[in-house]
């Protein structure tokens, strides 16, 4: 059975395994390669992704469970790649390797848009789930940071 | 045919042996070269100096023989094969050692751009593929990029300024002195030395200026330091930083061609085992999955050919992943069926307690620990660790026709290109091997194991694929860190004086990853902290213990600087702590008066300085203090903390790059404790991105505090227990250390440029230890600390 969503702003029908998590579906199906594989068990966040708003693990999350749903991607986040949370990302030259980047930014930008003037506390907390190797933490911290003021502001 | 790495590894082996026999031969053929080489620079020299009366090491570029000349083709400095210029200005030039984060892919073209007065917003970069031939050495490891490429780049900057200035001249019937290059454009000089306002882009004089014959070294002139727009400034962001914050930015997955296929392989659980027999029924039922392919073993030493296997052929990864699970597979026995973990550290341990193999003995340091008051000993242990980089390993292989096309993750572009061609049995000339970013690599994609697998499943099914890795595979099948147990005996006199200085280091080698297990560590790895210690104790017996190999041994971040610095480092600050004095004064004490330290003269027999000429890189005690003493001023070491609070201190000279770390930790009224502020001072010579040095000191921050708390790869009966994350965790945003300040050793163009990829690593585990004994009396001697801390 078909099963529709939209990604991106736009209509999909997939008529594929059900099972298929939404990771595989973007990446393979789709062709849309900014969000990434890293763990396949939701422990590090590289594939996160965003439905109806809310940040989510891609790795997990199976596309018949995003029927009539709206996913969106690092590539659907900003038109012109200006989120306030990318802006803050570029300001604080964040990345190292860059690979776990488009989801730290999706799960930042989602905080933010639930938790606008988080405490560093709540940041830390929030952030938690994504996981980056290279070790950019201070970094991300400040950018979710500036980024935070950002939103407030703007 | 031997592979690229093979070959290194080889001459390393072969370099070792001639300096063991004939170091001094040695040093005077590096004399010989330096010597050749301010012959060559001394007429530019001199024509500096005749035209300003400043110090000659801030005006030239006085060149200096590096390790490159011993690294596998070299460098090139033909700007031709580096740089081209559009008529519209644009100028593009070729990275040609991959980016797995350090931020080689900006600051090395940038070294070039700026000598040759480019505009940088102007300047494009484009990736080169993996062909040492045309580029040089390409091998994206030992902290080297920037170490062996400064000069070449420098020079090649140099020598585009050059072509560009003469073809203003040509254009303007004039003398090529009457013109200046600066900033993407040659400007005409008037009489009284200033700009007469006439200006031609770098555009309109490119297609002149780059078909001009090449100028040869003497006819160059360099920028002075101060004179540098780019270098030193570190406000030049990575040129993939859009790129990264958009989803744009490629890495091995992020490749597609028409038709390709998808795969993911099951290997055996024990290296050295392979497919008894197998079904592939069910799998071939799953939908989308659409054949299997047997992927042959490889007995140990197998060097970077795969582990053998079933390759699952599919339309996307999701079913390639299904469809493994449905396989059932009976693994041959394999000779390491018995390698545990816990026993075979029980076995490094009572190793470390016999006498060794002596590498290095300095005085009598047996009649030293025989008459002393009394003797302090102990053990420092480190288990396996994996890279666990973010991005698993991936490779997308296109045989067609006799051609092979491949787009993947490699630090060593072309020893994947020769290794997957001898593995195919096709020419180096019939492969392709085009690099994306590195998703992290800290020396695992330096093997190329995922790209022979690729080729070999594309050839056999006839189309292209892109065979992925999956976590699970990455962590249970990779080349690992090696395990040591480092034991350290100091000899104390009647006056608590420090007379004997014993370090038994006993590690499974990386050598037999290549050869037959030679079961000691290699001259190569004793070079990294262990013979080049720069303790200065009067009696000295540097030993291995044997150990042999039971799984697949490879880099590491930082590699063997881990467990000596460990071991080491933490036995200073218990030797301060026993003998009642300052663990800074101690280090300081032990380390000795300022010295470069003279390795013929301290019988470092089997030395290896990262490659290095020792008379360009030498191991400079001065140095190792300042960095020291750098890091404890601005951490306040000495002063009065909160009750909880204390700091922690370790250095380590690397990749001939110093650093030292003050680590201060907090303890909570629950008995956790948080890292709230690090301070790491660095020294690398000449500084050409401080922004990048400070951003891989907090890296190495975090991986160091992971190794210290979390990272250890056990065995049972062979086989890797860690799968994951759960089980194999690093350090996540909630724990990493809060603040690190990174104080850099400011140093002109003169005192040579180091690399910073991995010199940040060794000293945080120790100097976290310290701090956490400092603070609460717990001296953690085994990695990880794991339960037993917080």
């Amino acid at each position: 059975m078909a099963i529709s969503f939209k990604v991106n702003g736009e209509e999909q029908i997939f008529d594929g395994d059900p099972t298929m998590p939404v990771l595989w579906y973007v990446r393979d199906v789709l062709n849309l390669h900014g969000t990434k594989f890293g763990c396949g068990t939701g422990q590090c966040g590289a594939c996160t992704v965003h439905v109806d708003g809310n940040a989510t693990r891609g790795c997990l999350l199976s596309v018949d469970a995003v029927a009539g749903k709206e996913i969106t991607t690092i590539e659907g986040l900003d038109s012109e790649g200006n989120h306030p949370v990318q802006k803050a990302w570029r300001a604080m030259n964040v990345p190292q390797c860059g690979y776990c980047q488009s989801g730290q930014i999706m799960s930042a930008a989602a905080f933010l848009s639930s938790t606008p003037k988080p405490t560093d506390d709540q940041i830390d907390q929030s952030m938690a789930g994504n996981i980056c190797r290279c070790g950019c933490y201070q970094r991300i911290h400040e950018a979710v940071a500036m980024a935070a003021t950002d939103t407030t502001e703007g | 045919m031997k592979s690229h790495i093979e070959q290194e590894i080889l001459d390393q082996i072969a370099g070792i042996d001639r300096r063991a026999n004939n170091a001094e031969s040695r040093f005077e053929i590096s004399k010989v070269n330096r010597r050749q080489f301010l012959k060559i620079t001394g007429s530019t020299a001199s024509l500096a100096i005749g035209m300003q009366l400043v110090p000659k090491t801030a005006l030239a570029f006085d060149p200096y023989p590096t390790g490159a000349e011993g690294m596998p083709h070299k460098t090139v400095t033909d700007p031709k094969v580096f740089v081209a210029i559009d008529a519209d200005g644009t100028v593009t030039l070729t990275a040609h050692r991959s980016e797995m984060g350090t931020g080689s892919r900006t600051s090395v073209p940038m070294i070039l751009a700026d000598e040759m007065e480019a505009d940088w917003s102007q300047v494009k970069i484009v990736q080169a593929e993996g062909d040492e031939p045309k580029y040089g050495n390409q091998d994206t490891d030992g902290s080297r990029s920037l170490r062996h490429y400064i000069q070449p780049m420098r020079q090649m900057g140099a020598s585009v300024r050059y072509m560009l200035e003469q073809a203003a001249a040509v254009e303007w019937g004039t003398d090529a002195s009457n013109v200046k290059a600066s900033n993407h454009k040659v400007h005409m000089m008037g009489s009284d030395g200033n700009p007469t306002g006439e200006s031609l882009g770098y555009g309109e004089l490119a297609k002149v200026a780059m078909a001009m014959e090449l100028p040869s070294f003497e006819m160059l002139t360099f920028k002075t330091d101060d004179e540098f727009r780019y270098l030193g400034k570190g406000e030049t962001p990575i040129v993939d930083l859009h790129d990264i914050t958009t989803g744009k930015a490629r890495y091995g997955a992020d490749y597609t061609t028409d038709g390709m296929k998808f795969a993911v392989v099951a290997r055996p659980p024990v290296v050295g085992a392979s497919v008894k027999s197998f079904d592939s029924s069910e799998t071939l039922k799953i939908p989308g999955v659409e054949s299997v392919v047997e992927i042959a073993g490889s007995m140990p030493p197998a060097k970077f050919a795969p582990l053998g296997g079933i390759a699952v052929v599919a339309t996307n990864t999701w079913a390639a992943i299904k469809g493994r699970e449905a396989l059932k597979i009976e693994w041959s026995e394999s000779l390491h069926d018995a390698y545990n973990t816990a026993a075979f550290t029980e076995q490094m341990r009572a190793t470390a307690k016999k006498p060794g193999k002596v590498m290095r003995s300095v005085g009598d340091p047996d009649s030293a620990f025989a008459n002393a008051k009394k003797v302090i000993a102990h053990e420092y242990y480190q288990p396996h660790m994996q890279h666990a980089q973010m991005e698993p390993l991936v490779a997308v292989a296109d045989y067609k026709d006799g051609k092979l096309d491949i787009w993947a993750p490699v630090q060593s572009p072309y020893g994947a290109r020769t290794d997957v061609a001898t593995a195919l049995g096709l020419k180096p000339e019939q492969v392709t091997v085009n690099v994306s970013l590195l998703g992290g690599g800290f020396g695992r994609k330096s093997k190329c194991d995922y790209v022979i697998e690729a080729a070999i499943v594309s050839k056999e099914i006839g189309a292209p694929v892109k065979l992925q890795w999956t976590r699970e595979d990455d962590i249970k099948h990779g080349f690992y860190h090696t395990t040591s147990v480092e034991r350290l005996e100091a000899a104390i006199d009647d006056n608590d004086k420090v007379i004997g200085w014993r370090h038994r280091s006993v590690s499974p080698t990386i050598f037999s990853t290549f050869m037959p297990d030679p079961g000691f560590t290699s001259g190569l790895e004793a070079g990294m902290g262990l013979v080049d210690t720069p303790i200065g104790v009067e009696n000295m017996s540097i030993e291995a213990g044997e150990a042999k190999s039971h799984t697949r041994i490879g880099w590491f971040r930082a590699v063997s600087n881990i467990p000596r610095a460990w071991g080491v480092q933490s036995f200073i600050a218990e030797l301060a702590h026993e003998l009642g004095r300052d663990p800074k004064e101690m280090l300081l004490e032990l380390i000795g008066p300022d010295r470069k330290i003279d390795p013929v003269a301290a019988d470092m027999k089997e030395l290896w300085n990262y490659g290095e000429p020792y008379e360009e890189f030498p191991n400079d005690t001065s140095r190792l203090r300042g960095v020291i003493e750098l890091a404890a001023e601005k951490a306040g070491w000495g002063k009065t903390l909160p009750e909880g609070e204390a700091l922690g201190i370790a250095a380590h000279r690397s990749f001939v790059t110093y650093v030292a770390s003050v680590v201060k930790v907090k303890t909570a009224s629950d008995g956790s404790i948080s890292i709230p502020e690090v301070h790491t001072a660095v020294d690398c010579g000449f500084c050409v991105n401080p922004e990048r040095v400070a951003s891989q000191m907090e890296g190495a921050a975090v991986m160091g505090m992971t190794l210290a708390m979390y990272s250890g790869i056990n065995y049972e009966n062979g086989a890797v227990t860690n799968s994951n994350f759960h089980d194999y965790p690093v350090a996540r945003i909630s724990e990493y250390p809060k603040k690190v300040h990174t104080h850099i050793v400011k140093h002109p163009f003169s005192v040579h440029a180091t690399g910073i990829g991995e010199p940040g690593v060794p000293p945080f585990a120790p100097a976290l230890a310290n701090a956490i004994f400092a603070a609460t009396g717990n001296r953690l001697r085994d990695l990880p600390f794991g339960e037993n801390v917080g």
